[in-house]
């Protein structure tokens, strides 16, 4: 086997023990100041997808005064083709309350959630073992601070932040308008860091190697590694934790079947890159951001079929306030039907493209805005596949 | 009707009176009975002092709380695209011929009711499905006629 042009790491699942909350421990005797301003140095950003920088959303939160703030774990991990979080969450799961318990110190929350996914409920059983632990443990650093998990019920747009606090609330999962933003009203309309579960083991993990030792994996850009959900036409998927700042070519080089035509990276919401453009797509903030979502695909398999499962997937998906999501995920799908079965002829793809281009600018929530991606993406590399 | 309404109370008790309380109890009703009937949900209003359309509006948003009549085992096959790849069809397929039944519907018993869902998380190892909360990985027809199977044994 080749040398690996990919960089390795592994500061998310290492070495583990679900009772050693040293970490924990000594940051909490750390002034908070000290503590934000490593994470700010650090240069981790979201790892959702989003990629807001993580240790900023920490210090407005500390700034703000309020009876009550909150921390919440964003676990609704939906995108298709990311299994990242439920491989956190099984694993090292110490590790996510350590991290949620340090933000709560730090922003002066004594309240925590897990808002975990319909779909991980057979984890809950475990999951509550290891809360009793943390329990113990908060006791005994007569830390106040506590954490509650809340079960999602099979809605991917929960993912979105405000429509997770809707749902937390008790009412139906439809985005609030931003802003007011989390930070200044999120969970109850008070002061919320919310981030994803990896976000989270990552900052814990930063408070104990430091912010330079994390600052030195990735590029400028996109500092740190990050987990990725491989999955497709590879022999290997899985979970890999790499550097950010790779090319798509060495990634392909390194999981890919010998065959591969396309990749879809960042899940049905994110981006398609064809073979011509693996060796020029950096993964990381200054190329193709993503949450983790690596799902390749081989010669033999079909564009058109893979767009319209994505388009399929948005219609259901879609929460149904806004009409550009609600209407336009269907008329892209049905239109692109159309463009196959000869109904409609090629020229009907640039009114499509068009739609795509209006959901990107007004629909209301991420998941409306970004089905522009994949469609466009997909459509433009490979037309021949949509018309004949 | 009365027992139900014996359960309803009793997690009223546990997650309170309030707007909040709505997702937890709905949640804990459907893992007791799998699916939510109007009655319920017209009794869990009643509690909550909100309307009976509201708790409606909140059921129906989520997939996982199914307002129709439910098969004790509810088996959702993720239909994501990797599924797709990995021989999900087949997978859809086997189920339906050894429940007897098409996808959306339930056997006669009231024992299996199968349906599909988006992706549920496992990619790396589709096909796969939910038995009520269990998940099933790299799953084979061979594999899928020995779980239903074991399930059917279970009674």
């Amino acid at each position: 086997m080749n040398q690996s042009k990919l960089k390795r790491s592994d500061i998310i699942f290492g070495k583990y023990t679900p009772t050693d909350y040293n970490v924990l421990e000594k940051t909490v005797k750390r002034p908070p100041e000290e503590i934000i301003s490593d994470i700010i140095k650090s240069g981790i950003r979201g790892r959702g997808g989003a990629g807001f920088p993580t240790g900023l959303k920490w210090k407005y939160a500390a700034t703000l005064k309020s009876d009550e703030k909150y921390v919440v774990c964003n676990a609704d991990e939906g995108e298709p083709g990311t299994f990242k979080d439920r491989e956190i969450l099984l694993r090292v799961p110490r590790k996510i309350f350590s991290g949620m318990a340090i933000c709560g110190y730090v922003i002066g929350a004594k309240k925590g959630f897990l808002y975990l996914r319909g779909e991980y409920a057979f984890m809950l059983p475990q999951l509550y073992k290891d809360l009793e632990i943390l329990d113990a443990k908060l006791k005994e650093l007569a830390l106040d601070f506590s954490i509650e998990i809340r079960l999602g019920s099979g809605a991917y747009v929960c993912g979105e932040e405000t429509a997770l606090f809707e749902s937390m609330e008790g009412y139906r999962g439809e985005p609030r308008n931003k802003p007011p933003y989390p930070v200044v009203a999120g969970f109850r309309n008070k002061p919320t860091v919310i981030n994803n579960v990896e976000t989270i083991v990552t900052a814990q993990t930063i408070c104990k190697i430091g912010p330079e030792d994390y600052a030195n994996l990735g590029t400028t850009d996109s500092r740190g590694s990050k987990l990725f959900s491989v999955s497709g036409d590879t022999p290997i998927p899985g979970v890999y934790e790499l550097e950010l700042g790779m090319t798509l070519a060495d990634f392909v080089e390194e999981y890919g079947d010998g065959d591969t035509k396309a990749v879809q990276v960042g899940g049905a919401s994110g981006f398609c890159v064809p073979r011509k453009k693996f060796a020029e797509t950096i993964i990381g903030f200054e190329g193709i951001p993503t949450g983790g979502s690596m799902m390749l695909f081989n010669n033999k398999r079909s564009m058109y079929h893979v767009l319209q499962n994505f388009l399929e997937f948005f219609c259901e998906e879609s929460c149904g306030q806004c009409t550009p999501c609600r209407i336009g995920t269907q008329q892209l799908r049905d239109g692109l039907k159309a463009i196959k079965d000869k109904v409609k002829d090629e020229d009907y793809l640039e009114t499509l493209l068009g739609l795509t281009e209006t959901m990107k600018l007004s629909a209301k929530c991420g998941l409306g805005q970004s089905v522009a991606n994949a469609f466009k993406s997909i459509v433009e590399n490979f037309t021949e596949e949509m018309v004949y | 009707m009365s027992e139900t309404i014996e359960l309803i109370d009793k997690y009223v008790v546990k997650y309170g009176r309030t707007r909040e309380a709505l997702m937890p109890l709905l949640q804990a009703i459907v893992e007791e009975k799998n699916y939510l009937t109007r009655d319920d949900m017209a009794e869990i209003a009643t509690r909550l002092n909100i309307s009976a359309a509201d708790v409606y509006g909140t059921a129906s948003f989520y997939a996982f709380l199914d307002l129709e009549k439910r098969g004790k085992y509810v088996i959702r096959v993720c239909k994501s695209i990797i599924a797709e790849m990995k021989g999900k069809k087949e997978i859809t397929k086997t189920l339906e011929n050894v429940l007897k039944i098409k996808v959306g519907e339930t056997t006669a018993d009231g024992m299996f009711t199968l349906l599909e869902t988006n992706d549920i998380g496992w990619s790396d190892k589709e096909p796969s499905m939910l038995i009520n909360h269990t998940p099933y990985t790299d799953l084979t027809p061979d594999k899928v006629i020995q779980i239903i199977t074991e399930y059917r044994n279970r009674h």
